[in-house]
């Protein structure tokens, strides 16, 4: 089949199923939610080959295929998702939505606030991980699914993609978790920190209350820039970038932007803040650093926590990962196999830092293809 | 890495293996190749299985037969692993090729509670008729490489091993001893006919 042409966005609202809220992990009760997400191929008749992909701090629901025109606004994982690719759309029915908190389609503090008339802002109630899934299950009984052949995600997508197999374990056959944790490292937490005070101490932000008026650009776009510098290695920054200063030979003596690795940041910034909104930002890296699968699971044990996953699980990292390093992904590795679940690991060698979960795609297509046929296999085989 | 029994051109490794193995056992077997024998433990024995390997090619071959294999260097430590977590260790690449053969095959015995592991005797007749007469290092089906490009770093006769149970009160529970395309549980002067081994051991 000819690669996923023009796709469109498309809306839920978790009423239409008699959702009107759920309760959140802090405990508050929260809604209406409505859910933006997209799909590509086909679902089969016993609703088999359904992929739900999750997606990473930045992302969004439109994960492959073009909107509006071809060319246009290419998905996030356009190169994993479509014909023939790591996650085959001739095969599979993959789904993909914006995350509790996004903003992109699904509610969250830019989101409208019945109550007030007014857009959420920082009255928007803090979520988890977990609550990202429980909406997403709530997707998953819309689209008549009953089990996921497969959940996967990179980065916070891959924290999406492990919490499934935990939260709901009878309902994913296989995990895929990419460049991902159990939990961040103090290190991950500060960087986020450092992101989040950038935003906080923009005077735009007000409180949160910015929408209408001027959004906190400076703030968000510093956010960013920390964001991208974690997402490369010292390799990969040397190669792209070197020493080398933007548009010119020499020292200007002054603090405008010189080096190319400089303007590189500030243009990641800038288109950054044109799409994102900075509450987002906050709401959904302090997720992140919620995220620890040992406390909420194992009472900080992780093989105890581990033992409840019923699922086949694929852990893919990245050797020059320092944001979400290797032994992050190994310790998982060895507290599923402390407990005889169906691991497979991979620490795939590469330059790129953890931005390679978006890069190293042939390498990964290989891996993939070959864990969602056999876990299909498996499947019709009767699950282990 | 080959495995010996690849090497000699004998399958009959996988029979010997599974008959000595449980059914619904937990099995672990380092340096796994491409999962032939997992695949048979698994589909034949209904063991609980699992595979580490570092060669890429390998591991795609076990990912798509659908065996949980996990990518490690078992030249490196396995002290993470917890102790009797599995009834069978098979370390079916040949320990001769290990850095540290010596710690690896403790380890599994601390990890698992038996141990299966198989090598080339390099006391066999021939490759001792091959050093005495032509003077250089032999050469044979199992063991074809130069010397300086050899994987295979820490030979072994078959008395050179059993000493090595002595020493560290490992016990042996059953021998499978390599003659050309067979083999047999005993053989007369074993050291010197059997082309390669196969051992069932435990701590004592």
């Amino acid at each position: 089949m000819a690669e996923i042409g023009i796709v469109h966005t498309q809306y839920f609202s978790l009423a239409e199923q008699g959702v009107e809220s759920i309760v959140l992990e802090s405990g508050v009760r929260f809604g209406p939610i409505t859910v933006a997400f997209e799909t590509y191929g086909k679902l089969n008749e016993d609703a088999s080959n359904a992929i739900l992909i999750c997606h990473a701090l930045s992302g969004d629901a439109h994960a492959a295929g073009y909107h509006e025109r071809i060319g246009h606004k290419e998905g996030w994982w356009h190169a994993a998702i479509g014909p023939g690719k790591a996650f085959d759309t001739d095969k599979y029915f993959v789904v993909c939505s914006n995350v509790l908190g996004g903003c992109q389609g699904t509610t969250g503090p830019s989101s409208l606030d019945p109550a007030t008339g007014k857009p959420y802002g920082v009255r928007f109630p803090v979520i988890t991980i977990g609550d990202m899934v429980e909406v997403q299950f709530h997707l998953m009984r819309y689209l008549g699914i009953s089990r996921w052949l497969a959940v996967a995600g990179g980065s916070m997508g891959g924290m999406q993609a492990l919490e499934w197999a935990l939260r709901y374990p009878k309902y994913v056959h296989a995990s895929i978790v990419i460049a991902s944790t159990g939990r961040l490292s103090p290190q991950s937490i500060a960087f986020n920190a450092v992101g989040r005070n950038a935003i906080i101490s923009d005077p735009d932000w007000n409180g949160g209350d910015y929408y209408g008026k001027r959004v906190p650009e400076k703030g968000l776009s510093i956010a960013r820039m920390i964001g991208h510098i974690t997402y490369l290695s010292e390799h990969s920054m040397e190669r792209k970038f070197g020493r080398k200063l933007q548009h010119k030979s020499e020292f200007s003596f002054d603090f405008s932007t010189e080096f190319a690795v400089e303007s590189y940041l500030h243009h990641q910034g800038q288109k950054f803040v044109e799409r994102f909104d900075a509450n987002t930002y906050l709401y959904v890296t302090k997720a992140m650093d919620y995220f620890d699968v040992a406390q909420k699971y194992g009472k900080g044990n992780l093989k105890h926590a581990m033992a409840r996953i019923q699922s086949r699980m694929l852990l893919l990292s990245f050797s020059s990962d320092w944001l979400f390093p290797p032994q992050q992904s190994q310790d998982l590795v060895d507290a599923l196999a402390a407990n005889r679940k169906d691991v497979t690991y991979f620490n795939i060698e590469s330059s790129y830092g953890h931005d390679a979960f978006l890069l190293e795609v042939e390498k990964e297509e290989a891996i993939i293809q070959r864990f969602l046929d056999a876990s299909g296999r498996l499947w019709k085989g009767g699950s282990r | 890495m080959k495995h010996i029994e690849e090497s000699l051109g004998m399958r009959v490794d996988l029979g010997i293996i599974a008959q000595w193995i449980q059914p619904k056992s937990r099995v672990l077997d380092l340096g796994c190749g491409k999962g032939e024998l997992l695949w048979y433990l698994i589909h034949q024995k209904q063991v609980q299985g699992m595979g580490f390997e570092i060669d890429e090619e390998s591991l795609l071959a076990c990912v798509e037969k659908g065996i949980p294999v996990i990518q490690r260097d078992i030249n490196l430590s396995l002290k993470d692993m917890e102790d009797k977590s599995f009834d069978y260790v098979i370390i079916s690449q040949t320990i001769q090729q290990l850095q540290h053969p010596d710690r690896l095959i403790l380890e599994s015995l601390r990890i698992g509670k038996y141990v299966i592991v198989s090598f080339p005797n390099f006391g066999h007749y021939t490759i001792r008729l091959s050093l005495l007469f032509k003077g250089r290092m032999p050469k044979s089906r199992a063991l074809p490489y130069e010397w300086y490009d050899t994987p295979n770093i820490h030979l072994m006769t078959l008395r050179d091993f059993k000493d090595f149970c002595k020493r560290y009160s490992i016990y042996v529970h059953q021998w499978w001893y390599f003659w050309q395309k067979k083999g047999g549980r005993w053989m007369f002067f074993p050291n010197w006919l059997a082309s390669g081994c196969i051992a069932l051991i435990s701590a004592e």
